[in-house]
């Protein structure tokens, strides 16, 4: 499997079709927005003075509304892809996810703690809400994730395998915590519980958005700088020691870097699945495993795709809207199993 | 240079490596021989750093192992393992250019070592190809090209250490690997070398290290130690010990 795209030609296709997925994110939904409208608004929420009623209005669409859920999509498929790439680096293995260290699930438990908390104590003050079900989930999920590393280390050493089976552990054991209060909570509870279960970028806001976006690009711009280490890593960890890494840093500093990312993507959008396991899958097969191409191939990708799939939750069935979970997963499962066979023939 | 003193490693409550006193000379090859689970791993594993000694010592030229910078490290030591992990597609020379990681020589400058590298471990051949295409025996030289990438041109004060280089090679590549081995070695640097066939080690090595139990058994010339009796003792195999009609070094043969 040589890689079939050079780096470059691949940075310019991938851009473009961010800039696709952008666009029709920004001007399709229950009004549609032409492109010169589209463009317009967009000039004028920079400060360029363009007058109209019309363009007011788009205006308003575009500022209040569907930037902030675009600019939420492609900042969460950002980061997924990202920590995707870092996961399957760590483990050595293309079909790792991001969740495997127990972050996902461990967000999902702070998230279903914080939903049947407050309803058990009568509902929150709803301007508190959100912003404490984000913080919920996003502190499980560093929990999980410290105690998953914790398990896999000994004498100073960090046990991927171990680590893989204490994430697996812990993944199954937030899933029973999560299936209880599923089983113990109210219609309305019950709601909430799933849809954030499945993801959305519905209720997207500036307020989300900014730590999200804050710890995204801590993330992009960290792990670029460890590509060079992560492509030591797959030869083995023994390997990469051999060449003059410090590797055991250099795992601490990739699973932060996960637990921080997908930490905070779950806590702004939900669990929206095989993002992180595609993408860089997907990336790898067009221009190789090279960390240095990889990285920011992947981020560019999963900011598409978590876009696209965002329209498709959205238009499938308005004006109702699907959980962008079950689109992703849709998706994703079948590509994947396509991929998976493409490789064995 | 690299030198172990009084070295030993502990495994749980039993010390696997004892009484380990060595040093790798500047263009020789010194090889490890010895029974399964005599230690021979574990000493490669001490002299590299990456088991810590119970007791004793290694020194790489006057200062500590342990206390070598990574990088610096890895610019004066490679380390062939047994048997390597890599699942990914990479290019061959991608994989081999892993070796240039602890430098910065620049592109160019990697690129022919890269080529120069391949060329020597016989596998230019490969070059463009996927890793994971490759039989059990060619990635064994692809990596064998990578760790000589690593020290290239090779020179004085640098070290390999190899795992059991020929383990996956066919007869002719055992050789080529060898020989490969060799004329790095005749560049300056000092090599160690498992191995566990007896004539292969006759032919490539300046000296021999035989160890029973994760003790030395004999250290010396290959004529030292390919003896009858110490082979008898460490081994259990009855041989007979010829010379080599054509080269003078012993031929060992099973009775």
């Amino acid at each position: 499997m040589n890689p079939v795209i050079q780096p470059r030609s691949l940075f310019l296709a991938l851009g473009l079709l961010l800039a696709l997925a952008l666009w029709l994110s920004l001007a399709l939904g229950p009004v549609s927005l032409p492109l010169a409208d589209t463009l317009q608004a967009a000039l004028r929420l920079l400060g360029v003075p363009l007058g109209g009623a019309r363009l007011e209005q788009a205006e308003l669409i575009l500022g209040q509304i569907r930037l902030p859920r675009s600019l939420l999509g492609l900042t969460v498929g950002a980061v997924l892809a990202l920590c995707g790439v870092a996961m399957q680096g760590l483990f050595r293995n293309p079909l790792a996810d991001p969740g495997l260290v127990g972050v996902s699930s461990g967000a999902a438990l702070g998230a279903a703690l914080a939903i049947v908390g407050g309803a058990a104590l009568g509902g929150l003050p709803e301007v508190f809400a959100p912003y404490l079900l984000s913080l919920c989930a996003f502190i499980g999920g560093l929990g999980v994730t410290a105690l998953v590393y914790r398990l896999g280390r000994r004498d100073g050493q960090t046990s991927v395998a171990t680590m893989l089976l204490a994430g697996i552990a812990l993944t199954a054991l937030a899933g029973a915590a999560i299936g209880l209060f599923t089983y113990l909570a109210d219609d309305a509870t019950l709601r909430t519980l799933t849809f954030w279960n499945l993801g959305s970028l519905n209720g997207a806001s500036y307020a989300r958005l900014w730590p999200l976006l804050l710890v995204t690009l801590a993330v992009a711009l960290w792990l670029p700088r460890r590509a060079r280490a992560l492509n030591a890593l797959l030869l083995g960890e023994s390997e990469a020691r051999h060449l003059g890494f410090g590797v055991e840093r250099i795992k601490r500093e990739l699973v932060l870097c996960t637990a921080l990312g997908v930490g905070a993507a779950v806590a702004a959008a939900g669990m929206i699945g095989f993002i992180g396991l595609v993408v860089p899958h997907l990336v790898r097969l067009l221009v190789g495993p090279d960390h240095r191409v990889l990285l920011p191939a992947s981020a560019l990708a999963g900011a598409s795709l978590l876009l696209l799939a965002d329209l498709a939750a959205r238009l499938a069935l308005a004006p109702a809207e699907l959980p962008i979970g079950i689109v992703t997963a849709l998706l994703g499962a079948p590509f994947f199993l396509y991929l998976l066979l493409r490789g064995r023939a | 240079m690299l030198r172990a003193e009084n070295l030993a490693v502990q495994r749980g409550p039993q010390l696997v490596l004892a009484d380990i006193d060595l040093e790798l000379r500047p263009g020789e090859v010194l090889g490890v021989l010895g029974p399964n689970g005599a230690g021979k791993s574990t000493l490669l594993g001490a002299l590299c750093g990456e088991l810590s000694p119970a007791r004793g010592q290694v020194w790489l030229d006057r200062r500590p192992l342990a206390d070598w910078p990574g990088s610096e490290r890895a610019q004066r030591l490679a380390v062939l393992p047994q048997s390597s992990t890599l699942n990914f597609a990479f290019r061959v020379e991608e994989v081999v250019a892993m070796g240039r990681l602890p430098h910065a020589s620049g592109r160019l400058r990697d690129g022919e070592i890269v080529a120069a590298a391949l060329a020597a471990a016989d596998a230019a051949h490969l070059a463009g190809r996927s890793y994971l295409a490759l039989s059990g025996g060619e990635r064994q030289r692809v990596h064998l090209a990578r760790v000589l990438a690593q020290l290239w041109p090779g020179g004085a004060g640098q070290i390999l250490l190899l795992d059991e280089p020929t383990s996956m090679l066919d007869p002719l590549h055992q050789h080529t690997t060898l020989q490969a081995t060799r004329a790095f070695a005749e560049q300056g640097a000092a090599v160690l070398v498992i191995l566990h066939d007896l004539n292969l080690a006759a032919r490539y090595c300046d000296r021999l290290l035989l160890l029973q139990r994760g003790r030395p058994h004999a250290l010396g010339s290959p004529e030292q130690v390919l003896r009858a009796e110490p082979l008898q003792a460490v081994f259990g195999l009855e041989v007979l010990v010829q010379r080599h009609p054509e080269r003078g070094h012993p031929l060992i043969v099973a009775r």
